[in-house]
């Protein structure tokens, strides 16, 4: 009996140290990146490279072009996601839904590549006539649109029928239940959402390399080619100046810092919510 | 009899999808009185008093059919909205459920404030009557910035009926009000549904006896989705008629 308890154990500690190891294993490449990052892109951090163009060695073109891009996505992405995740919770009975909500899961994970390729081919030739950060927010929004909606579905769906029926039995309209009473009780939920799909889009290299293509200056107008953090550490990087290549660091760094303090707040915000 | 016939039923019956809950129910429900639906736990008596307010179609795949005449119009008719169904035959749930986000005030104010936009005083002063009338003035009166979900249960509940008396209806409708409260609490919303009686058409479901014999002035009994006896709660209670009722009211099943 007590020979084979203490087998078990055994095999208990085995198993124990084994997952152990496989989570040191996973999380070293991230701690090393995270370290290399710091350690190369930290010594560039002054206010001179935060803020100068790029003829002055400063990515300040890219940091400005990173928010012109969420602020540009999120007016396009935030209402369509929203009102998508809307129909999808609300009205989401029939086949028409079922048939949104897989093209939707498929959007979140298509190639972003792809996507570059679409916006460049319609609005770059075809509307902008010019890389832009126009054509650049119609690409993102198109990644960022399917998260928006899918969290914004699983908030309302959390939302408690009987919150729904209070509101339908005061005589109150459907759409007016949906937006006065249910919307405010997924709110977070939806800050959650829209938060982690910023977080996602501002890292995004493809879709941009070839919709805004990289500017040395600052922005110069919504049918010009603009800069962008991603967009700066890809360019940067296969230069052969030394000194160029560290900026790279620097813009990787700042980019970092971006989304982590991104998730940062995503964590916040859906604490407030289970807290409630 | 004295009381004027406010709702009536006739062959209703009701469906969740092939399953059907309410079998051809002939039910008058007199004004100003409070009439007790009373049964053992799914025999229909939420489906029944939701068919009053058109909640029942919310449901996917349920349906309706036969009449309820409100006040002599049947409530089914193509050309009657739900939505002022709704409002004329209000409704209080098993479970309280305030808005989450709004505060008490808000809470109560909901309904005038969404569908009329009404607002200042006149408002205030609605909210005011309101809680008085559910007698949750005195608890809340100088918290009503508060979210409604701080409150009790008990308060929770009182002042869910008071945003349901806040849209002026005709009707109110309550499933097992007090199946979610302590003794405290039930006894105030029983002596407080007493009282509504006198101004409101009150609907109550329960499947505590106690209750039903204490707050009604009739009582209707349902067993599998069938009415099986209706008449004063008096008489239900003390000379029932139909051998089912009599099992039932003394314990013998439920
Ligand atoms: N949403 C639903 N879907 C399917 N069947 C339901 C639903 N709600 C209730 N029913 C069924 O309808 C019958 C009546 O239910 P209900 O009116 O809730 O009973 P009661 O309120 O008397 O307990 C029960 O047999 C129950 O199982
Ligand atoms: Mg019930």
């Amino acid at each position: 009996m007590l020979s084979s308890y203490r087998f078990r154990r055994f095999k208990d500690k085995i198993a124990y140290v084994l997952c152990l190891l496989c989570v040191i294993i996973a999380i070293i490449p991230l701690a090393s990146i995270i370290f290399e990052v710091i350690a190369r892109g930290a010594p560039q951090l002054s206010l001179h490279f935060l803020t100068a163009n790029g003829l002055e060695g400063g990515i300040g073109p890219a940091i400005q072009g990173t928010l012109i891009l969420i602020g540009l996505t999120s007016l396009i992405g935030v209402p369509i996601g929203i009102m998508s995740g809307v129909y999808l919770a609300e009205f989401g009975g029939n086949k028409y839904a079922s048939v949104m909500r897989t093209i939707n899961d498929i959007l979140t994970e298509f190639p972003s590549i792809v996507v570059g390729i679409t916006a460049f081919s319609i609005v770059v030739v075809g509307i902008t006539g010019s890389f832009s950060p126009l054509a650049g927010a119609a690409a993102l929004s198109f990644i960022m649109i399917p998260i928006v909606a899918r969290t914004t579905e699983e908030s309302l769906k959390l939302v408690p029928t009987s919150v729904r029926e209070a509101a339908l039995a005061l005589g109150l309209h459907h759409w007016k239940t949906i937006i006065r009473v249910v919307l405010p009780a997924a709110g977070q939920g939806l800050v959650t959402g829209t938060l982690l799909a910023i977080a996602r889009i501002a890292g995004e290299t493809a879709p941009i390399l070839l919709t805004i293509m990289g500017n040395t200056y600052f922005f110069q107008g919504f049918n010009q080619p603009m800069d962008a953090l991603p967009l700066r550490v890809f360019l940067n990087s296969r230069q052969p100046s030394v000194a160029v290549q560290a900026q790279a660091w620097g813009a990787a760094l700042v980019l970092i810092l971006i989304v982590l303090t991104l998730n940062v707040c995503v964590r916040i915000a859906s604490r407030r919510q289970f807290r409630k | 009899m004295g009381n004027s016939e406010k709702i009536k039923t006739e062959k209703l019956n009701a469906w969740f999808g092939q399953k059907q809950a309410l079998r051809d129910i002939n039910l008058s429900i007199r004004a100003n009185v409070v009439t007790a639906i009373i049964g053992p736990s799914g025999c229909g008596k939420s489906t029944l008093i939701r068919t009053l307010n058109r909640m029942h179609e919310l449901v996917p795949g349920a349906k309706v059919s036969g009449r309820v005449l409100l006040d002599g119009k049947n409530i089914y008719d193509d050309d009657v909205d739900p939505v002022q169904i709704r409002r004329r035959v209000g409704m209080v749930f098993q479970k309280p459920n305030p808005f989450p986000t709004m505060s008490i005030y808000d809470n109560v104010a909901a309904g005038l404030k969404l569908m009329d936009a009404k607002k200042g005083p006149a408002l205030d002063e609605v909210v005011k009557k309101c809680l008085q009338q559910a007698s949750l003035w005195d608890e809340v009166k100088d918290d009503l910035k508060k979210p409604g979900t701080s409150l009790s249960g008990g308060q929770q509940q009182r002042l869910c009926i008071a945003r349901a008396l806040a849209v002026n209806p005709e009707v109110i409708l309550m499933d097992e009000p007090c199946s979610a409260l302590d003794p405290i609490a039930t006894a105030k919303i029983e002596s407080l549904i007493r009282d509504l009686s006198k101004e409101y058409t009150v609907v109550i479901v329960t499947h505590n006896m106690q209750q039903a014999s204490r707050v009604s002035d009739y009582t209707a009994f349902l067993y599998l989705g069938e009415l099986i006896e209706y008449g004063l709660t008096k008489d239900i209670f003390e000379n029932p008629k139909n051998a089912l009722t009599e099992k039932y009211i003394t314990g013998e099943f439920g």
